[in-house]
């Protein structure tokens, strides 16, 4: 029976045994290859995606929990790379391989919603659960750091009615 | 030298990007330009780099493969200086699998250091034909023309490379020797940190890596290896996983002697996650092989016997022996150094894409060698190199272990079987425990210092499972362990060196920095043991024990580029400035300094730590390297962490140990790495040189597990002498 759930925006119906992970389904039934394969135990976070807002695992998140949720994945993040948290990581010049960035950029968006104003110990606490074998931290704890701050900005005029 | 200029209509040679039609100056260069003393004849050919077309698309080609170190900006970078080029008007792809473009490998730490000259050589062969067609044009000399903003100008007239390009590739091709090269001074992008190309896809989910590759009507495969090392299929019963909806097939592949490959039983399937359920449903029995035996205590008891015994003398200068008879034992220091298998363990587990039909094959590869590949897939598929076409997909990370065949074996083995384009999938735990490991290695030190705090003797014990048993066997095994042990800058009255090899079934091969990762932890753990014994600043020490500025030669190849003492005490200065070396810490805090020599770069690397309660944090580490004219500052840097960063992982969290002959650790639960809360600080520093680049994707490894355990000595008072630290060693 299909499974239909909104991804970036778009309905989407699969037919697939229930149990199929997400990440699966995502890149080999869908095609969209953004989110990434790392560990398949939920111990990386290359993989995570938001569902309904909250940052998840989808290597061990099953296809069937997702039924009649809003999945976002890299891909649905922006439409042109300009997720303040995608314009920070650029602005850094984070990625090395990149492989991990998916996950990264998911995670960061994901804590940056709940912490709009993290300290540099809070970013290191929010986004340890991340691997990176590039050793591209020093530069993420910086690019989550300037999202928070840009996001920060942009909230801020909106609050008083003003254009950034 | 044979240099051939010709015209090709755009139509075929940029057929892909879709332009109008034009001419296209494309430029070959076969032959080779001014080799540097001592390199081998034709290791680094040359050809066609550069295409201008008429809209003034410059497109610049880069022969290696991208794992995340930038080199798809930073070699195109190097092109475009000499030629003149505007960099907005740039674009690059991946050189086609032509000979003229020279190997193709990329390892070594060796692209910049390979190709600064020849990039620059044909860069500049072409800004002169590009002058030499401007100057024809306005009846000027080409002296008074300059080349810049992709456009030859004469005082303020300006004529664009697209306006140039039908006449320049009719002018004759400079000598590539004799080429006349910009003066550093008036560099316009080497030395400027220019936006990486590779980045802003990868932050969006657009960028292709190998696990990405999507083709029509593919299907998907994983391989059931024996978990032992060596091991085989002895018989398998597969009912279950073929009656699992989607799999289409199962069956089993030899193990491939050349390329190290397993071999193993095959599911192919719809798609990869079905692959992988029915591999867990087939039955295997094993014939396990004699590596069942083994285990990292069995190996450890072995390492000890050996350098208990008496060994092979690789060298042997004055007479240590004597010189530790004659010291009194408060100036000697004895002791063991440690170090276990690392795994690469790379974000994206292995994979490659195949896909023959027709007498062809079609591969995409996230792999460090496309050439490499090509000759693989061709030799397995039994076509001839030409018939098989070979992409370059972003690799997610390799540091070394995207330049073994096995992968490209497996996948060409399945192909041939199945009649549709193959994705075969390593799992991480295929990954994890089928790597070819970083050595594991075991060092017996005894030394001494006199009265005047002179080293008297340095006496190496020195054993490991050797790389060279794998991949050169009938080299002397010490041929691929030694590094920096026969090239040792620190001045010494005597000098022993021994090496015996350790049998051992764990395939193993080279690791982010190979022997230099093992070597720097003990030469730079050893020479601060020493500083101790003389009563002296472990720095100070250094910078006295390293000598007057020579140039120290390897004692076993001549052929060696010599280490210059000189900038090696350069960037041990540096970062002492830089990190505050001398200046009073806090309780628990310490500071520890080491530098090493590797790839014909320098790095001195500086780390703060704090103990308290046996908690360690590191701090901060601070880091100075001089690799000569530094190409991509900011690239150099984002190297650097990266190297210390993995190096941190290696000397505080992971390691690979074995178990009845099966790797113990086989995912990222086990195999643990440094978080972004354990990542310190880092201060990276660039000497400013116009020396000939050299290399940075590994250099700063090699000094980083040392400057942590000489700071935690510092510390403590406690000696870290086997990684990873323990959590126990520091309480």
């Amino acid at each position: 029976m299909a499974i239909s759930f909104e991804l970036n925006g778009q309905p989407k119906a699969v037919d697939v045994d229930p149990k199929t992970p997400l990440l699966w389904v995502l890149r080999d039934t869908l095609n969209l290859t953004g989110t990434k394969y790392g560990c398949g135990i939920a111990s990386c976070g290359a993989c995570t995606v938001h569902i309904d807002g909250e940052p998840v695992r989808a290597c061990v998140f099953p296809v069937s929990a997702v039924a009649g949720k809003k999945i976002t994945t890299i891909e649905g993040l922006s439409a042109d790379q300009s997720h303040p948290v995608q314009k920070a990581w650029v602005a850094e010049q984070v990625p090395q391989c990149g492989y991990c960035q998916s996950g990264q950029i998911m995670a960061a968006v994901a804590f940056l919603k709940k912490n709009t104003a993290p300290s540099p110990a809070e970013v290191d606490e929010a986004m340890s659960g991340n691997i990176c074998r590039c050793g591209t931290q020093q530069r993420m704890r910086s690019a989550v750091l300037k999202a928070a701050q840009t996001m920060h900005l942009a909230q801020t005029a909106v609050e008083v009615g003003g254009e950034l | 030298m044979s240099v051939a200029t010709t015209v090709v209509s755009r139509r075929t040679a940029l057929k892909s990007t879709l332009q109008s039609a034009g001419a296209t100056l494309v430029i070959h260069f076969s032959g080779r330009p001014a080799k540097a003393a001592g390199e081998k004849p034709d290791a680094n050919p040359l050809t066609s780099w550069i295409k201008i077309d008429s809209n003034g698309t410059i497109t610049l080609s880069y022969s290696k493969s991208e794992m995340g170190q930038g080199i798809t900006t930073s070699l195109p970078m190097i092109l475009a200086d000499e030629l003149g080029a505007d960099w907005k008007d740039v674009r690059v792809e991946h050189a086609p699998l032509e000979k003229a473009f020279g190997q193709q490998g990329t390892g070594g730490s060796g692209s910049i250091t390979g190709l600064f000259t020849p990039l620059r050589q044909a860069g500049a062969a072409a800004r002169t034909m590009l002058i030499a067609a401007a100057a024809e044009r306005w009846n000027v000399s080409p002296a008074d023309c300059k080349a810049r903003e992709s456009a030859v100008w004469h005082g303020s007239d300006k004529l664009s490379f697209a306006a140039l390009v039908d006449a320049a590739a009719k002018m004759p091709v400079p000598d590539l020797a004799t080429v006349a090269l910009k003066p550093p001074e008036e560099f316009e992008l080497i030395g400027k940190s220019l936006p990486r190309n590779d980045i802003p896809a990868k932050t969006d989910g657009s960028a292709i890596f190998g696990l990405d590759v999507r083709v029509p009507n593919m299907v998907f495969a994983v391989v059931a290896r024996c978990p032992v090392f060596g091991g085989k299929v002895k018989s398998f019963d597969d009912k279950q996983a073929r009656a699992m909806k989607g799999v289409l097939d199962v069956f089993e592949i030899d193990a491939a002697q050349e390329a190290h490959s397993c071999g193993g039983v095959v599911v192919v399937a719809e798609t990869t996650y079905i692959a992988m359920q029915a591999r867990n449903k087939l039955k295997i029995e094993w014939n396990e092989g004699p590596g069942a035996a083994e285990s990292s205590e069995t190996l450890r008891k072995e390492f000890r016997r050996i350098v208990d015994s008496s060994m092979k003398v690789v060298i042997n200068q004055g007479d240590a022996d004597a010189a530790m008879a004659q010291t009194p034992s408060d100036k000697k220091v004895a002791c063991d150094y440690e170090l276990p298998f690392q795994a690469h363990a790379a974000m994206e587990p292995l994979n490659c894409t195949v896909h023959i039909q027709n007498g062809r094959a079609e591969v995409w590869a996230a792999h460090q060698a496309a050439d490499m590949v090509q000759e693989v897939v061709s030799k397995v598929a039994g076509l001839s190199p030409d018939k098989v076409k070979v992409h370059t997909p972003f690799m997610g990370g390799a540091f070394g272990r995207r330049y073994q065949a096995d992968f490209p074996t497996e996948a060409t083995q399945i192909a041939k079987r199945v009649n549709r384009p193959v994705q075969l999938v390593w799992s991480r735990e295929d990954d994890m425990t089928h790597d070819f490991y970083r050595p594991a290695s075991y060092h017996r030190m005894n030394g001494a210092v006199d009265a005047q705090g002179n080293i008297t003797a340095w006496h190496h014990k020195y054993t490991s499972t050797p790389i060279s048993e794998w991949f050169d066997p009938k080299a002397a095994p010490e041929s691929s362990e030694l590094g920096l042990c026969s090239q040792l800058p620190y001045l010494t009255k005597s000098y022993k060196l021994e090496y015996t090899p350790a049998k051992s079934h764990v395939p193993r091969a080279w690791w982010r920095s190979v022997e230099a990762s093992v070597i720097g932890f003990v030469l730079e753990s050893y020479i601060d043991e020493l500083a101790h014994a003389a009563g002296a600043d472990p720095y100070e020490f250094r910078m006295r024990m390293l000598g007057e500025d020579r140039l120290v030669k390897d004692l076993l190849d001549d052929k060696e580029r010599p280490l210059d003492a000189g900038r090696l005490k350069g960037v041990l200065r540096l970062a002492a400035e830089k990190g505050n070396w001398g200046k009073p810490m806090g309780e628990g805090q310490g500071r520890g300094i080491a530098c090493h020599y590797s790839f014909h770069s320098y790095v001195a690397n500086l780390a703060e730590v704090t103990v308290k309660g046996g908690a360690l944090k590191v701090d901060r580490i601070v880091s100075a390297v001089d690799i000569g004219v530094p190409v991509h500052p900011d690239g150099i840097r984002a190297q650097v962490e990266s190297a210390i960063v993995y190096g941190l992982t290696a000397a505080l969290k992971s390691e690979i140990t074995v178990q009845n002959g099966r790797a113990v650790q086989s995912n990222f639960n086990k195999f643990t790495t440094l978080s972004m809360k354990e990542t310190p600080l880092i201060e990276v520093h660039i000497v400013q040189s116009a020396k000939p680049p050299t290399g940075i994707g590994e250099p700063g490894l090699p000094p980083t597990a040392p400057a942590l355990a000489n700071a935690i000595f510092a510390a403590t008072g406690k000696r870290v002498r086997r990684l990873p630290v323990q959590p126990g060693d520091l309480a």
